[in-house]
């Protein structure tokens, strides 16, 4: 259907696709895996008309082709859907999807034209759309077969999707990967990039694996497993499930009791009571937007006391009422589940973000309590530049230019150089590479064992089973059940996660 | 390199205004060298030249740096006006009621008083936006009108000398007086009202640098500014920032009652402020919120605003409004930044850093 021959790209002195060769089989589903900075992405947007190859050429159906901008992509047959939405929050399904092809003459748009075809599509691949729905009322999963639509609509025979389920549910991932199947029956061909190795396997017909701007193989699914392919991404063994030491559990250092939480007109989180303790991972496991997030942030001081009822207590100190500031000074640490929004500051550079929440104490601060002591600052900076691994290692770069790996690996490294007696952790390698996860896991198993609480939400079901030593499962806002993450089993857990009691 | 970058934009800007304003001259019917010639060289002519520019840059410097504080914040301090209306007649007041004590004392007093006029008039919006959520753009606007008529008030109906036909306060007392540099530097004479207030300015851009860049309510209040999410999680109170900022710019913006009243007319003059509030905004923006910069783009309208006086005067045709014409065609191409960031960039000169 598609092939890349011999494509090379150059950003300035970095080389983002070199000499690269992907060739994608009509009517199948091809997965390109890499780590974040592979070049999967590039090599897809100069597919796309994005980027302007600097060698090589593109061929599709055989024939060599000029792709200059993504207008030529779509008149080929060539669809994208990208990891950010690209809707119109306020108008309905189908004018998002007539958007830049508006049916009709000159004067008049005909929109129920549209509809028509939008519906016959639609039910063709049993996407449950309905064109009149405003794009704000439909959830994320419903949003991404908009986008679908929209490649559909205009005919696209090739649909390449950048990270599709990162924004997904392990329901709605299900429900999405029987979408592709249909669309690969229908003769459509897929392409997908990922990082998610377990969802290659499950999809996909191909595998293309990059590393380093190259390729590095190419293998049936049906011949591989995750394992393989994740050596083949990483170049090494990589470690895939967590090995750790039995907890030795302490004192409770958090004790949560009946908290509810209103945000936004809504009870978040209803009734939740429980105990994290030292030397112990406590994981809660849920699908995303279960209260997990309002439940994190009101922990950390983050949601006005107003919103809240109910007990928080740190080491029987009741905290309920108190701010981030303070709860930071008594020891409480909080890695965020965005960390784009809350995490980093992402115009300073990596030096100014490695002092954020230290930024007014000793040792930053000298000099008449006022100053800071840049001395200091990049002391603090290159520690954990250097404990954490942070690629590239310069303080002085702006957090912005760094992968969601670093970046993600700047802020935990902050979070354990206050050596924290609790921590809070939220989604801890969400869109991080696999070799950094392995690095993130040992990390927070390391923090347990020297002593220090540890609560864990996660979305990746694999990541709190095998992390925690106790799991909890939310639903709606509540406790729907506590497991041994040991004995139970997916499937067990997952009910929890669906029906709650 | 990295401050070769910063310092390139605003110089294409400017370069590329003085072009559009050359063939505005030529199409005028006059030459533009000649014109250019008149406008720097008188303004940068010792003393009388450089002394106008250097006084004219003092208000300019005050709001620019005003503004620019605001911003550091994620702040748009549009009413600078108002707050420097506000503090020249607190300052003028407290000059014209202790008219009688000694300079030591009333000195410290006036720039006190203007400093806090500015501040109050600042924190409002500050609070408003700190505790309602109410945007400061709309607020500081309407503060602007507020603040002008209500001196207005007290100007015509308590503080006007009794018969006097001008709009002004009576006159402070000498103790209030602000000492012209005429009297430090050999060759500038008195009778230009370049005073201390111009030292003042550039103390104040060097001590907003370091309030800025190197204290911890600085980085307090740029974290706020870049993200306040993320801020909030360091632990900094988002509100208490919004209002310290915008307390900062006011009382910045309430040190030009100084220069104005203090070092220039020794009395409230009404209506005195040449828009030093709103042109502030576009200083701190050719600046690139930065001291530095602001100095630099606080001198570059100061040419213009005293160069354009021979222009007026010696050219066939082309009248001082070519300084408006300049002013504006500078704002226009710095706020053109990101279209320019497209053709420029395949110089590799405005390229943001890509890792």
């Amino acid at each position: 259907m598609i092939e890349l021959r011999n494509i090379t790209k150059r950003f300035g002195d970095v080389i983002a696709n070199d000499q690269i060769n992907i060739k994608v089989e009509p009517g199948t589903i091809h997965a390109i895996v890499g780590e974040n900075g592979a070049g999967k992405s590039t090599a897809m947007r100069i597919a796309y008309g994005f980027y302007k190859a600097d060698e090589g050429e593109i061929l599709v159906e055989g024939q060599a082709r000029e792709i200059a901008t993504p207008h030529d992509a779509i008149a080929l047959g060539i669809g994208m859907v990208h990891q950010h939405f690209m809707l119109v929050d306020t108008m309905t399904v189908a004018e998002n999807i007539v958007l830049g092809a508006e049916p009709g003459n000159a004067v008049a748009l005909d929109l129920a034209a549209a509809s028509v075809e939008i519906r016959k599509l639609s039910e063709e691949f049993k996407l449950a759309v309905n064109p009149n729905a405003v794009i704000e009322h439909l959830s994320v999963g419903q949003q991404q077969r908009v986008e679908l639509l929209k490649a559909l609509y205009r005919h696209a025979r090739l649909l390449i999707l950048d990270e599709p389920t990162a924004v997904l549910t392990p329901q709605e991932v299900e429900e999405f990967f029987a979408i592709l199947r249909r669309m690969r029956e229908q003769g459509k061909t897929v392409v997908i990039i990922t990082h998610k190795l377990a969802e290659v396997l499950a999809i996909s017909d191909e595998v293309t694996v990059m590393r380093d701007g190259k390729v590095v193989g190419r293998v049936q699914t049906s011949e591989t497993n995750a394992a393989e392919l994740a050596r083949m991404m990483v170049g090494r063994e990589v470690l895939l499930r967590v090995e750790k030491p039995e907890a030795n559990p302490g004192s409770a250092e958090l004790s949560v009791q009946n908290l509810s939480i209103v945000s936004k007109g809504a009870k978040r989180v209803d009734d939740v009571s429980f105990e994290v303790r030292k030397g112990e991972i406590l994981g809660i496991a849920g699908v995303e937007g279960n209260g997990q997030t309002e439940l994190i942030e009101a922990l950390a001081g983050l949601i006005s006391p107003s919103q809240l009822s109910g007990k928080i207590l740190f080491e029987d100190r009741d905290i309920t009422k108190e701010g981030a500031r303070l709860r930071r000074e008594l020891g409480i640490a909080h890695i965020p589940e965005d960390r784009h929004r809350r995490g980093l500051l992402l115009e300073f550079d990596l030096a100014e973000n490695a002092i954020l929440g230290v930024h007014y104490r000793k040792p930053i601060v000298s000099y008449a309590g006022v100053l800071l002591d840049s001395m200091a600052i990049r002391q603090r900076a290159n520690d954990i530049i250097q404990g954490f691994d942070v690629r590239p290692a310069n303080p002085d770069l702006p957090a912005r230019s760094l992968s969601g790996g670093n970046q993600q690996k700047l802020i935990i490294g902050r979070e354990f150089k206050v050596e924290p007696k609790l921590l809070l952790v939220s989604q801890p390698t969400r869109g991080v590479d696999i070799g950094a996860i392995e690095f993130i896991h040992r990390k927070l198993v390391s923090l347990r064992d020297a002593g220090c609480a540890v609560l864990l939400v996660s979305a990746e079901l694999e990541e709190v089973t095998s992390l925690s030593d106790r799991l909890l499962i939310i639903h709606e806002g509540r406790i729907a059940g506590e497991v041994d993450p040991k004995v139970a089993t997916i499937e067990e857990i997952g009910l929890l996660m669906t029906r709650g009691h | 390199m990295k401050l070769l970058r910063e310092l390139l934009f605003p110089l294409i800007a400017v370069v590329a205004a003085f072009i559009v304003g050359g063939i505005l001259i030529l199409i005028i019917g006059d030459n533009p060298i000649e014109t250019y010639r008149l406008l720097f060289g008188s303004a940068l002519s010792w003393p009388v030249g450089i002394g106008y520019t250097l006084f004219y840059a003092t208000p300019l410097i005050f709001t620019g740096l005003a503004v620019m504080v605001a911003f550091r914040c994620g702040l748009l301090n549009i009413g600078a006006e108002g707050q420097l209306y506000i503090a020249a007649f607190a300052t003028a007041w407290v000059g014209i009621t202790f008219a009688n004590l000694s300079p030591w004392l009333l000195i410290p007093m006036c720039f006190v008083a203007a400093i806090v006029g500015g501040g109050v008039w600042g924190a409002i919006p500050g609070i408003l936006k700190a505790r309602f959520g109410s945007h400061e753009v709309i607020n500081t606007i309407m503060l602007n009108f507020l603040a002008v008529a209500l001196v207005s008030y007290f100007i015509q109906y308590h503080y006007k000398a009794p018969g006097d036909p001008i709009m002004q306060s009576v006159p402070i007392g000498w103790g209030a007086h602000v000492a012209r540099l005429g009297k430090f530097v050999p060759g500038l004479p008195q009778f230009i009202p370049l005073n201390l207030a111009f030292i003042l300015a550039l103390v104040c851009a060097g001590l907003v640098y370091i309030f800025l860049w190197r204290t911890k309510w600085g980085y307090e209040l740029r974290s706020t500014g870049t993200n306040p999410s993320a801020a909030e999680y360091g632990g900094i109170s988002v509100r208490k920032q919004i209002i310290i900022a915008m307390t900062i710019s006011g009382s910045l913006a309430g040190m030009v009652g100084i220069n104005e009243v203090l070092g220039h007319r020794y009395r409230y003059y009404d209506g005195f402020s040449d828009n030093y509030g709103f042109t502030g905004i576009a200083v701190a923006l050719l600046g690139r919120n930065h001291p530095v910069g602001v100095i630099i783009s606080a001198l570059l309208f100061a040419i213009l605003q005293r160069g354009g006086i021979p222009v007026d005067a010696f050219t066939t045709h082309v009248t001082k409004d070519i300084v408006q014409v300049l002013q504006g065609t500078i704002i226009l191409f710095v706020a053109a930044e990101a279209f320019f960031r497209g053709p420029f960039a395949q110089w590799g000169l405005l390229k943001r850093s890509k890792v």
